[in-house]
């Protein structure tokens, strides 16, 4: 009873501090925090369920037209929670470590930014591009496949291989994606190498929204279809398959599960996770081009799973957000905040700011307490924020 | 011989090592024992008879049909399945997905039935736990479904083991050392428990044991290899009392004592 009142009010002050105070980060991250403490809270499900609904679906948005940038940010979180449950069902349930997941998600991106821009003109020598930007829609699709058809075609030969020699593999093929994204500028132009592609077009949204507010909502259905698929595959024989091969191959197939399908499977689903999201990714952001691919953001993926929790839903989901709203605002807003110390001549222990050396400017420790921060979470929780827990079941008769 | 499953001729070469020469097996029937030292090569025939490893020679059938080149997967789904000597459990799993695991190749859904939640998908998986139950009622693990299998006890966790492996409904169980580390009287419980599942289910087994007074109380027949070769097979009293095996398990001088 207690922590339902605790819940309740605890959303409903956040988001109304949010509209007092939009330009406080910290007030935007108590919001934050109230969710993930009506996720914790021992609450009846329909109030969880109603109050996450009442805070995604309207109070968020409403947030939104009081600051804008908040929304860009649920957003972008939205397309790395999908894309870390996409890593999660390869490096948490299967145990297939894919350092290079982030070539699927350039796959599904590049697919929608060639037909979806002027550049397919350019490609296919036809004055027929840009698709009607309602294509936006089957190339949804088409990015799954997409995404998946590369997930087989990458696995078919390297599954048979284990642990630290598929990790590097798939390292490889990540870069080589970005470099065949690089280069692909000749003879044929494919990509448009290092100068991306842009303008890509951007999807009709319904209902004549804020177009902001309306690709928030149209990230938010796709990620929760993402977590729908996910729950279900765990929770099935396919899921536990994966498991089984994580936990130990020799017996899973000793049981009776064929490994190289299995594990293929694994390595489709996630990778038309990822195809998808490019294709949300591309349309967000009109303009790609290789930066957005490289080696360290497959590394960011990984690291909101192992965060997270690996193998576990909610893991995946809270290790998305913390780190995209690391990334996006915390780290960003404390570097600000030390630049302004630091111009405005602020004297620390005798010390003026304003002399540091350059080597030292503020903006430069962002990385740093990043990895500060992976680094104490592994030492005192590696199990992650919300480890995998076992379901509990009534064996009944 | 029409038997359910024959082994002829078995050889299996390690570089320079000869692991198994020329051994031939079979068993139609009941519970049929493998003995001998350790580093005869016993654990090796398992494993060549499940499809770990491919034979240099030899020919293994079941039910008529040949193993030598199936994967482990396709062997299991054709109804023989094992357990391990040093137990190979899904340790972070509960002991009852453990169970689930091991009804992978009978469980007949696509990825649509899973994704689509269908009503097939409900009432075969609803079935499936149900049988999940069974089975661990059926080895003594009735109240342990939901435990993590890691934290159960030794004995427990062998006896899981075989839970797993009576999942995927196997006409053929072969056993490597289910009672290695149990007491005496968990021994004999198990091997009780062997006993009824051949009666009931009509199961064959294969054992590969170190407890004597085990193995000659349950097995109806006893093959005893040594240095990779069968050098005695039959009922276990005689081969109890063949010198040949007397001399591979305690030397020459016992041999020449117990003949004497």
């Amino acid at each position: 009873m207690i922590q339902s009142a605790a819940a309740v009010a605890f959303v409903a002050l956040s988001g109304a501090g949010v509209a007092m105070f939009p330009r406080s980060i910290l007030v935007f991250l108590v919001f934050q925090s109230s969710l993930v403490f009506v996720y914790l809270a021992r609450v009846p499900t329909w109030l969880r369920l109603g109050l996450l609904a009442a805070a995604l679906l309207g109070i968020m948005p409403a947030i939104g037209t009081y600051n804008g940038y908040y929304l860009e940010v649920a957003t972008q979180v939205g397309i790395f929670v999908a894309l870390a449950l996409g890593l999660n069902i390869v490096v948490g349930l299967a145990g297939l470590l894919d350092l290079g997941y982030v070539a699927f998600f350039a796959v599904g991106a590049y697919s929608w930014a060639i037909f979806g821009s002027p550049h397919g003109n350019i490609l296919f020598g036809v004055e027929a591009f840009p698709m009607a930007a309602g294509w936006f829609y089957p190339f949804l699709i088409i990015g799954l496949l997409v995404g998946a058809g590369t997930g087989v075609v990458l696995g078919l030969p390297v599954l048979r291989l284990r642990g630290d020699y598929l990790a590097i593999v798939t390292l490889g093929f990540g870069e080589v994606i970005r470099v065949l994204a690089n280069n692909l500028d000749k003879p044929i132009n494919v990509t448009n190498g290092p100068k991306g592609i842009t303008p890509i077009s951007r999807p009709p949204l319904p209902f004549d929204l804020p177009y902001a507010l309306g690709f928030y909502f149209l990230a938010l259905a796709i990620v929760l279809v993402v977590i729908l698929v996910n729950r279900r595959l765990e929770d099935s024989h396919i899921g536990r398959a994966w498991e089984a091969i994580r936990e130990d191959q020799l017996a899973a197939q000793a049981m009776g599960i064929p490994l190289v399908r299995a594990k293929l499977l694994a390595f489709a689903c996630g990778a038309s996770f990822a195809g998808v999201m490019g294709v949300v990714f591309a349309a967000k952001q009109i303009f790609i081009n290789p930066e957005s691919f490289t080696f360290l953001e497959s590394i960011g993926v990984l690291a909101m799973v192992i965060l997270g929790g690996m193998g576990s839903i909610p893991g995946a989901i809270i290790g998305a957000t913390v780190v995209t709203v690391l990334n996006l605002q915390v780290l960003k807003g404390l570097s600000l905040w030390l630049n302004e110390l630091k111009n405005a001549g602020v004297t620390v222990l005798g010390y003026n700011l304003a002399d540091l050396p350059t080597q030292l400017e503020p903006a430069k420790y962002e990385r740093m307490i990043f990895g500060l921060i992976l680094v104490l979470m592994m030492i005192f929780r590696p199990q992650g924020i919300f480890p995998a827990r076992r379901r509990q079941r009534e064996l009944g008769k | 011989m029409s038997e359910l499953f024959e082994a002829r001729g078995i050889t299996k070469r390690f570089g320079g090592l000869t692991a198994l020469q020329d051994v031939s097996f079979g068993v139609n029937t009941g519970i049929a024992s493998i003995i001998g030292p350790n580093g005869a090569g016993k654990t090796t025939l398992f494993n060549v008879f499940t499809g770990l490893y491919q034979p240099d020679a030899g020919e293994v059938t079941f039910k008529g049909r040949s193993l030598v080149g199936l994967r482990p997967d396709e062997i299991t789904a054709l109804g023989v399945c094992r357990t391990f000597q040093n137990i190979r459990l899904f340790a972070n799993m509960t002991a009852a997905e453990n169970v689930l695991v091991g009804m992978h190749s009978r469980v007949r859904l696509g990825v649509l039935d899973v994704l689509g939640r269908t009503t097939r998908f409900r009432g075969v998986e609803h079935g499936l736990w149900r049988r999940s139950a069974e089975l661990l009622d059926r080895v003594g693990l009735r109240l342990k479904g939901n435990e993590i299998a890691r934290n159960l006890p030794y004995g427990d966790q062998r006896r899981l083991e075989l839970a797993r492996a009576l999942a995927s409904e196997p006409a053929l169980l072969l056993l490597d050392e289910p009672t290695a580390g149990m007491t005496q009287g968990e021994a004999v419980t198990l091997m009780a428990l062997l006993r009824r599942l051949v009666g009931e289910l009509g199961l064959a087994i294969i054992l590969i044991e170190h407890n004597m007074r085990v193995v000659m109380e349950v097995s109806d027949r006893v093959a005893v290899l040594d240095h990779g070769e069968k050098i005695a097979e039959g009922p276990p009293r005689a081969v109890q009392a063949d010198p040949r095996v007397i001399e591979a398990y305690l030397g020459r001088r016992a041999a020449a004592r117990a003949g004497s």
